[in-house]
C-alpha cells in the first residue's frame, strides 16, 4: 500500500479540520457520554467491593474498555469462574463488535495501517452509532480518521473517570456489596436486555438461556451459563429461520421442515 | 496478580476482535448465518447471568416469594423498561424498589 503518498493526500485534505473533526466527534459523543456514566459508576462501586483490587479495576476499564464485558466478569470472577470461561464469555459478547467494524470498513480502508491498528481499539457500541451516523453522510475513502479518533477517545476517558468515580465511591461505602449492591447490576442489564425484546424470538432465547442457565447454574466454572447461551442462541436462529422460511415460501410450505435441520447443521 | 493475567487476556481478546476487520480488512467475510447468531448473544449472555442471581439470590433452590427483594425489583424493572425505554429511569426506580423492599420485609 502507498501509505506515504496516502498520508499525505489525507493530510491535505484534512489538516485544516484536524482538530474540528476531533472536536465534533467529541461533541456529539456527549449525550452517549452521559448515558454511560451511571454504568462506569455502578462498575467501579461493585468492583471495589470484590476481590479485585482498585487498580485492577482500573486496568480492566484502561486495557479492556468494554462496559458489558467488564460487568459480566466481575459478576464471573465472584462466581469463581474458570479464566477460559470468562475469556470465552468476553470473546462471545463482544463478537458484535466484528459487525461494527465491518459496517465501518469502507470508511477506514484508505487510511494507513496505523490509523487502522488505532482505531479499532476505541469501537464500543456508542463509538460506533456516532461514527456511523456522520460518515454514512460521506463517501467511503473521502473520511478521515479524526471524527472516529475524537469520539473513541471521548468516550474512553469518560469511562475512566466514572470507574475511577465508582471506586472511591465504592470504597467510601464498603458495606454495600452487602446491602446488594449487586443488584444494580441485575437493574443495569434488564435495562440492556428490555429494549432488545423487540420479536418473539428474542424473549424465546432470552427465556431459554436464562432458565437453563438456572438449572444448570452448579456445573462447575460457570460452564452451564456458556452452554444456556448456545441454546439460547439456538433457539432464537431456529425461529429466525421459521419465519423468514414461512415468508419465503408461499408454494413450498411442506418442503421448509426438512430443510431447517439442514440449516441448522450448517449453523454449526 | 492472577487478575492481571485475566484482565490482560481480556484486553487482547476484545481488541483483536475490534481491530481485525479493519487491519486485514476484505479477507474476513460473515456468512448471513453468523450474522443472524451474533443477533442472539447479548441477550442471553445477559439474561443467562441475571436469572440465576434473581430467583436464587442466596444460591441453591430458587426463591419465589414476595419476600424476594431481588425478584421484586427485577419484575419491577422490567416493566419500568417495556413501557418508559429509559434505562437511567428503570435502574433508578428498581433500585430505589429494592432498597425499600429489603427495609419492609
Amino acid at each position: 500500500m502507498n501509505s506515504t503518498h496516502q498520508d499525505r493526500q489525507d493530510r491535505q485534505v484534512h489538516q485544516p479540520g484536524n482538530f474540528a473533526e476531533f472536536g465534533a466527534g467529541a461533541r456529539d459523543t456527549i449525550p452517549m457520554m452521559v448515558g454511560a456514566a451511571p454504568f462506569g459508576v455502578i462498575f467501579g462501586t461493585l468492583a471495589a467491593t470484590g476481590p479485585l483490587h482498585a487498580w485492577s479495576v482500573q486496568f480492566m476499564s484502561l486495557a479492556v474498555f468494554a462496559g458489558s464485558a467488564q460487568f459480566i466478569a466481575l459478576g464471573l470472577i465472584a462466581g469463581h469462574a474458570s479464566f477460559a470461561v470468562i475469556w470465552a464469555t468476553t470473546f462471545i459478547v463482544n463478537l458484535r463488535h466484528v459487525l461494527y467494524s465491518a459496517t465501518l470498513a469502507p470508511y477506514v480502508a484508505h487510511l494507513p495501517a496505523r490509523w487502522r491498528w488505532t482505531l479499532g481499539a476505541f469501537m464500543t457500541d456508542e463509538v460506533f452509532a456516532v461514527s456511523y451516523a456522520h460518515y454514512q453522510r460521506r463517501a467511503p475513502g473521502e473520511t478521515g480518521p479524526y471524527y472516529f479518533l475524537g469520539s473513541g477517545v471521548s468516550m474512553y476517558v469518560n469511562w475512566q473517570i466514572w470507574t475511577v468515580a465508582g471506586l472511591l465511591f465504592g470504597s467510601a461505602f464498603p458495606g454495600l456489596q452487602s446491602k446488594g449492591l449487586d443488584f444494580a447490576m441485575v437493574a443495569t442489564f434488564i435495562a440492556i436486555i428490555v429494549p432488545q425484546l423487540v420479536a418473539l424470538r428474542f424473549v424465546a432465547a432470552a427465556l431459554a438461556a436464562g432458565v437453563l442457565s438456572f438449572a444448570w447454574n452448579d456445573w462447575p466454572y460457570k460452564l452451564g451459563l456458556l452452554a444456556a447461551v448456545v441454546v439460547g442462541v439456538a433457539v432464537g436462529m431456529l425461529l429466525s429461520m421459521r419465519a423468514k422460511n414461512s415468508t419465503d415460501s408461499t408454494q413450498g410450505r411442506a418442503q421448509s421442515p426438512k430443510q431447517r435441520p439442514v440449516e441448522m447443521e450448517r449453523a454449526k | 496478580m492472577k487478575y492481571a493475567l485475566l484482565i490482560l487476556g481480556m484486553a487482547v481478546i476484545t481488541y483483536g476482535i475490534r481491530s481485525a476487520v479493519f487491519v486485514f480488512g476484505e479477507r474476513l467475510s460473515f456468512p448471513p448465518i453468523v450474522r443472524m447468531a451474533l443477533n442472539f448473544v447479548p441477550v442471553t449472555v445477559l439474561t443467562a447471568i441475571i436469572v440465576p442471581m434473581t430467583f436464587a439470590p442466596h444460591g441453591g433452590a430458587a426463591e419465589l416469594t414476595w419476600r424476594n427483594s431481588q425478584l421484586v425489583a427485577a419484575v419491577v424493572a422490567v416493566v419500568v423498561c417495556a413501557v418508559t425505554r429509559k434505562p437511567l429511569l428503570t435502574i433508578a426506580v428498581s433500585l430505589a424498589v429494592f432498597f425499600a423492599w429489603q427495609m419492609i420485609v
